[in-house]
């Protein structure tokens, strides 16, 4: 089990750095996309020996959100907004890719320290999860572009999602598939702000909302 | 069952109202849902009934101490938004729906006894709001509805985090990860103490997002801006006080793992610091509804000193969330009624209004004592006992600086008020179509004003009760 989901989770840690260093936003939600289908299989992996119904639901309504569903909204807004790089981020690529890769170390590093259960305590999962959870935040802070920023949600949500799979022997699935409706529903609306906001400034640039400040 | 009427009541008026075909007379859902709403809560504010431990949803004893008070708010706002909705030209076919949406989900929200169905409830009423502050449709509002989602959205990923967190505590602690308050409650003492504390700091900054505390608060001004009064009404007197009430919850959890002392300390340094942004930015803007938000900042934070006080000081909380709640609704109220007429909300724009709406201008200089806790309105009485009892808890700095910033809101909002009430009548339009200020439009605010009033008079006994048993399940006496 460990070595399957140390492959997945591996895998999608290195889609964190594709993530944090293209400049071409298609990459990048491909890479989004990846990221959640890779995740979205784990329920299967982690819970190989227990499998159900519903079990398999999850899996299958978790792929085609993050894999399916999302990418295919954020694709059709970019079109719409006909842009498919970011030139000018406020972080650069560089020095993404570098804070990006020093926080995977930091969080594989710091994970020995923290206590946890044995089942959780020799593989990937709660680096992953830290490491998720702070690309995640580095494309949302450093990025200018609405859809990368929605990108970069995306990665901090696969995170917490990561996180709370340790959690799924116990927490009641129904809390599971809130979450998962509730972050669809979520990308949708912002899906259509994006949307909006487009029509408004004839651009995607958060930069250009600056008529509110004090 | 009563407490999940109290949730599908609104939900169906929300659906009938999307199908409703007239525009005209859509808007009368709202008054309709909320009054059956109101009488609910308040027969179960009188009635309690049991409640069982294990159930994920019920009226328990703190849903009953703000819950009411929420309904109460929404109701007048309800018939506030008939008459604003009718001087409008947009569709209203989302607006309305949207907002006995928010209604459904606030009354879920507080009375959500397990951690991911407060969370999903706390998110979905989050993105019930995005259609209301966008209503206006000016590229400001989606400006500040961007602000909204993007800071909003990452608050509630890191509460969601934090609720992952504190469910692990239970399972690292040899619980079952049972994330029901009870459970988590009864288990506190073995939960995970490594793992409490990060819950602790990840649900503050959550919630804290939500509630509009510093340093998180960035998206209250705009949102608050930008969209109609009454949706700030409701935003600063309903959803912060779900977050509020989420916080309350987790730090009696926090607490009973034994870590009290951390949850004071953190939950005074942020109120205090929150009262102080607040009151320098009351200082700077020039801008009505804005104050508004800063304001809003000013009194979550008070909110969160009073809680780090313990017991007696929640009960105090629990009190000002009402007399914010009240008095914050007929600030918006009139605030809307200046900003409909002058068509702008800066007091570059906008002098003298005393000559152009009287009442409402006396409504707005009313409400500005009232909020900035001039006796004798409920403001006053519930920070009043707030600073006794952080004296009596030996909190004199905390107290001293807490004085300090109310006074310095004081001038702020005074000036703001005094601004656009007094002078001669100063608008950007020459000539604006004037607004009757017709019943429709006095009497709500008029109304809040009033409750906060007796409020602060005659809190009624009941509501004392409602209280103290709300205290009492949070810290339960060891």
């Amino acid at each position: 089990m460990n070595d399957t989901l140390n492959l997945l989770i591996g895998l999608a840690m290195g889609l964190n750095l594709l993530a944090l260093g293209t400049s071409r936003l298609p990459v990048l939600i491909r890479a989004v996309a990846m990221q959640g289908v890779l995740l979205g299989l784990l329920p299967l992996v982690l819970e190989a020996h227990g499998l159900d119904w519903r079990l398999v639901l999850i899996t299958l309504a978790t792929v085609a959100g993050k894999g399916v569903l999302i990418p295919f909204m954020l694709i059709r807004a970019m079109r719409t907004a006909n842009i498919a790089r970011e030139l000018e981020p406020f972080i650069g690529y560089i020095p993404s890719l570098l804070l990006g890769a020093a926080g995977t170390i930091a969080a594989v590093a710091l994970t020995r320290y923290l206590p946890l259960l044995p089942e959780h305590a020799g593989n990937l999962h709660v680096p992953g999860a830290m490491a998720l959870i702070l690309t995640g935040f580095i494309l949302l802070i450093g990025r200018t572009k609405a859809i990368s920023q929605v990108c970069g949600y995306l990665i901090l949500e696969n995170g917490i999602y990561l996180a709370g799979l340790l959690l799924i022997r116990s927490t009641p699935i129904l809390v599971e598939f809130g979450i998962l409706l509730d972050v669809t529903v979520g990308i949708f609306v912002i899906g259509i702000i994006v949307d909006r906001i487009q029509r408004a400034f004839d651009s995607l640039d958060t930069r250009k909302l600056t008529a509110l400040h004090e | 069952m009563n407490a999940y009427l109290l949730i599908i009541i609104p939900l169906i008026g929300a659906v009938l109202a999307a199908l409703w075909p007239r525009k005209k007379s859509r808007p009368l859902f709202l008054p309709a849902v909320g009054l059956v709403h109101t009488i609910l809560c308040f027969l179960l504010l009188a009635k309690p009934e049991a409640v069982d431990p294990a159930v994920w949803l019920a009226f328990d004893p703190l849903a009953r101490a703000i819950l009411p008070g929420v309904s109460l708010l929404f109701l007048v706002c309800a018939c506030y938004t008939v008459g604003y909705l009718r001087l409008k030209e947009q569709d209203n076919r989302v607006f309305v729906p949207a907002l006995l949406l928010v209604l459904g989900l606030l009354s879920a929200a507080h009375q959500a006894r397990h951690l991911g169905i407060l969370w999903i409830a706390t998110e979905a009423v989050t993105l019930a709001c995005v259609p209301l502050i966008h209503f206006n449709g000016t590229p400001k509002s989606f400006e500040a509805t961007w602000k909204y989602l993007l800071v909003g959205g990452t608050g509630i990923a890191l509460s969601l985090l934090g609720s992952i967190c504190l469910g692990y505590a239970s399972l690292h602690g040899g619980g079952s990860g049972d994330i029901t308050f009870t459970a988590l409650l009864e288990h506190g003492p073995n939960l995970s103490r490594a793992w409490v504390l990060t819950a602790w700091v990840l649900l503050l900054v959550g919630y804290g997002t939500k509630m509009g505390l510093a340093p998180m608060h960035t998206w209250k001004p705009d949102a608050y801006g930008e969209s109609p009064g009454i949706v700030g009404a409701l935003l600063a007197g309903g959803v912060t006080s779900v977050a509020f009430m989420a916080l309350l919850r987790i730090k009696s959890v926090v607490d009973a793992a034994g870590e009290g002392v951390v949850t004071g300390r953190t939950l005074l340094a942020i109120g205090l610091f929150s009262t102080l942004v607040a009151a320098l930015f009351l200082l700077r803007t020039r801008d009505f509804k804005r104050m508004l938000a800063y304001s809003s900042i000013e009194h979550m934070g008070i909110l969160c000193i009073a809680t780090s006080l313990g017991g007696p000081g929640v009960w105090a909380a629990l009190f000002h969330v009402w007399s914010n709640g009240l008095t914050k609704g007929a600030l918006f109220l009139s605030a809307a009624n200046l900003q409909r007429v002058a068509d702008s909300s800066s007091i570059d724009d906008v002098r003298g209004m005393s000559k152009v709406l009287p009442r409402t201008s006396i409504l707005f200089v009313v409400g500005m004592f009232a909020i900035t806790a001039c006796p004798p309105f409920g403001p006053f009485f519930s920070e009043l006992l707030i600073i006794r009892t952080g004296l009596g808890a030996g909190q004199g700095w905390a107290i001293g600086l807490f004085l300090v910033c109310l006074l310095l809101a004081f001038f702020g909002i005074s000036r703001i008020v005094f601004a656009v009430v007094d002078g001669r009548p100063r608008l950007k339009k020459p000539n604006p179509a004037h607004l009757k200020e017709s019943a429709g439009l006095i009497l709500p605010p008029l109304f809040l004003l009033a409750a906060s009033l007796w409020l602060g008079l005659f809190t009624p006994d009941i509501l004392k009760g409602a209280w103290s048993a709300a205290v009492l399940q949070l810290f339960p006496i060891p």
